[in-house]
């Protein structure tokens, strides 16, 4: 039994190792000035530019134009995600929300369709996207890198899956209380689904932050820019004998990394709650 | 508080199935009337016609003078407490009292007065803060009924509130429910699928089956008198045993054993007798009119022993002292004046 238990910890180790391993490294190398990253490629030592480079990175304006620092790429970011999470939210429960308490003609054929977009992810229709934000006159906008990707099946199967397990009784108590559809959501259903909503909350974050395809084609006003697409901003640089700030990258990438980490790591029991048990 | 007259209420859902079929009550203001029957007799159903929560396919639902068939359930001054209580688990106690006079729009010191005064009553002051989930079954219990007390409706209605306590609690809660609606005087409506919530509570009880009305009566009247065998059947325990039977010429004829009636007429032809398992008696001698029982087992009760066997053919139970002697076969005693004779094919009261 012990034997097994070492064995255990030693595969426990190496998963760790593996995973932890290259943020170590970009870490590390992060903390180098850009020449010893070049002469001596990535580093697993404390290199001791540590203030020096997170500092550049975040105010040192940059890119093509020289308008945007890191802290406002972190901002761009925030806005996205948070955005992106919060608009799905309400738009995936408000979408549940008729779907499992109103019986309106063909509600069943509606879920279905917004079902079926599971198989068109904004890949898929990015084309006529853009055109349609194009024509609206939303490109370099914010709503523009947010709406069209807001509709979200995948949200509203979870909430309407949510919905269904909440007893009806609740309803017919609510409506002997007096409370009209409107109250019901807000009064009942929306503290119920606390815990769901925050873990969605994390899922659609995490998404919205890593977004790297739509807010390129959305956005090209540097002003717009957002981490993922700073990280290659920076190597894009190297042209005559400069060299890309290689460290600058590493940070950049380390800071990309890091409100996802916190995110999920602050809310991780609610995240485990909301998916596994209910509150009823 | 209010009438409330139920008339030839029927539900029918699609498909042609008849849930509720042309159900006449009059409910007097004040009084306590239980519906029983097996599940899917439309009690529940009838219930939340009242309520509201179903639409009426026929007849009229009136509470006090007013019709209330088009009524939203908010606007009919009722109150429901449910069987799984349905409290609104995000709220303190106060708070899911509170939420049905919040939403009417009732002065705050009124709530406050009305939320203490039902918690008083309740016991459950020192529980007003506390989350649902963070309380007993017996005190949501009392949280459900709180929540119908603040609201001082016209009548109380309850679906089957009982049904998840254990059988202790159950039994309290009977008391403490069948109290409170004494002293609050309000008509109440109470839906049971146990005949012993019925007997022990209910001012009139009201027995369904198969969505309609099969007796209407005090609780002794539906003891007593039975006007079918489904409510021979239903209401009493041990089940009243109903025996295949016939009358010959004044005679009641069981197999090959008869009973002498002592004058109680007995139509002729086939006939389903019923008889309670506490109106027979061990027979003293050999007299007439006695007959014999063969005894497969017996269940001993403590007070008294409740004997299994068969009388010719037919099942029978049979109630006795606890010292009462035993052999394989008795020799029995029916009162004739507690006898219940039933037409076999229409199962009504003969």
């Amino acid at each position: 039994m012990h034997k097994t238990k070492v064995v255990d910890h030693l595969i426990l180790l190496f998963g760790v190792f593996i995973m932890m391993a290259p943020v170590v490294v970009a870490f590390m190398t992060s903390t180098h000035d850009a020449l010893d990253v070049h002469l001596h490629g990535l580093q697993v030592t404390w290199g001791g530019h540590f203030t020096d480079t997170y500092h550049e990175m975040l105010t040192k304006k940059g890119g093509f134009t020289g308008e945007v620092t890191g802290a406002r790429m972190v901002m761009n970011s925030f806005i996205l995600g948070v955005g992106f999470a919060v608009g799905k939210i309400v738009l995936s429960m408000l979408a549940a929300y008729a779907i499992v308490y109103f019986r309106f003609r063909m509600g069943v054929i509606f879920f279905w369709m917004i079902f079926t977009t599971l198989l068109l992810p904004l890949e898929v229709r990015i084309l006529p996207s853009y055109d349609v934000m194009t024509k609206l006159g939303l490109v370099n906008t914010y709503t523009g890198l947010i709406v069209p990707l807001l509709a979200s099946a995948t949200g509203t199967f979870f909430f309407r899956q949510f919905f269904k397990s909440v007893p009806d009784e609740l309803l017919e108590a609510a409506r002997i209380d007096g409370a009209g559809p409107f109250k019901f959501f807000i009064d009942i259903l929306v503290p119920l689904s606390k815990t769901m909503i925050a873990a969605i909350f994390i899922i659609m974050f995490v998404y919205g932050w890593n977004q790297y395809l739509w807010p390129m084609l959305m956005t090209n006003e540097e002003s717009f820019y957002t981490l993922v697409r700073g990280i290659k901003q920076i190597l894009l640089v190297w042209v005559g004998s400069q060299i890309p700030e290689y460290n600058q990258a590493f940070a950049l990438a380390i800071l990309a990394m890091l409100p996802p980490v916190l995110i999920v790591v602050i809310f991780q029991s609610w995240f485990i709650k909301g998916l596994t048990e209910s509150d009823k | 508080m209010a009438q409330v007259t139920i008339e030839n209420v029927s539900k029918s859902y699609a498909g042609d199935v008849r849930a509720v079929n042309s159900v006449s009550i009059a409910i007097e203001d004040g009084e306590f009337i239980v519906l029983v029957g097996p599940s899917g007799c439309g009690k529940s159903t009838l219930l939340r016609m009242v309520a509201g929560l179903e639409s009426v396919t026929e007849g009229t639902i009136r509470i006090g003078e007013r019709t209330v068939n088009e009524v939203e359930p908010a606007e009919r001054d009722i109150a429901m407490v449910f069987q799984n209580y349905a409290l609104y688990p995000h709220m303190t106690v106060r708070q899911n009292l509170a939420y049905g006079l919040k939403n009417r729009g009732t002065p705050k010191a009124e709530i406050d007065k009305r939320v203490a005064e039902a918690s008083r009553i309740l016991e459950l002051d020192q529980y007003l803060d506390r989350k649902p989930r963070q309380l007993s079954g017996g005190q949501r219990q009392r949280v459900a009924m709180g929540r119908a007390i603040v609201r001082e409706p016209a009548a109380f209605l309850f679906d089957e509130p009982l049904s998840n306590l254990d059988a202790k609690l159950r039994v309290q809660m009977r008391g403490e429910i069948k109290q409170l609606q004494r002293r609050l005087a309000t008509t109440s409506i109470y839906v049971t699928h146990d005949q012993l919530e019925a007997m022990t509570m209910a001012d009139r009880i009201v027995v369904l089956n198969g969505g309609h009305v099969e007796q209407i009566g005090t609780p002794l009247e539906v003891y007593r008198a039975p006007q079918s065998a489904f409510v021979a059947s239903f209401i009493g325990s041990p089940a009243m045993n109903l025996i295949a039977a016939r009358g010959e010429g004044g005679r009641l004829v069981i197999g090959d054993q008869t009973v002498t009636m002592n004058g109680a007429e007995v139509p002729n032809g086939p006939l389903t007798l019923g008889v309670r398992a506490e109106d027979m008696a061990l027979a003293s001698g050999n007299g007439d009119g006695h007959v014999e029982m063969a005894i497969d087992y017996v269940e001993e009760l403590g007070a008294s022993r409740l004997v299994h066997g068969r009388l010719t053919d037919e099942r029978l139970a049979l109630s006795l002292p606890s010292g009462a002697p035993l052999s394989d076969r008795l020799s029995i005693t029916l009162d004739p004046h507690r006898l219940h004779l039933f037409d076999p094919d229409s199962g009504r009261r003969i």
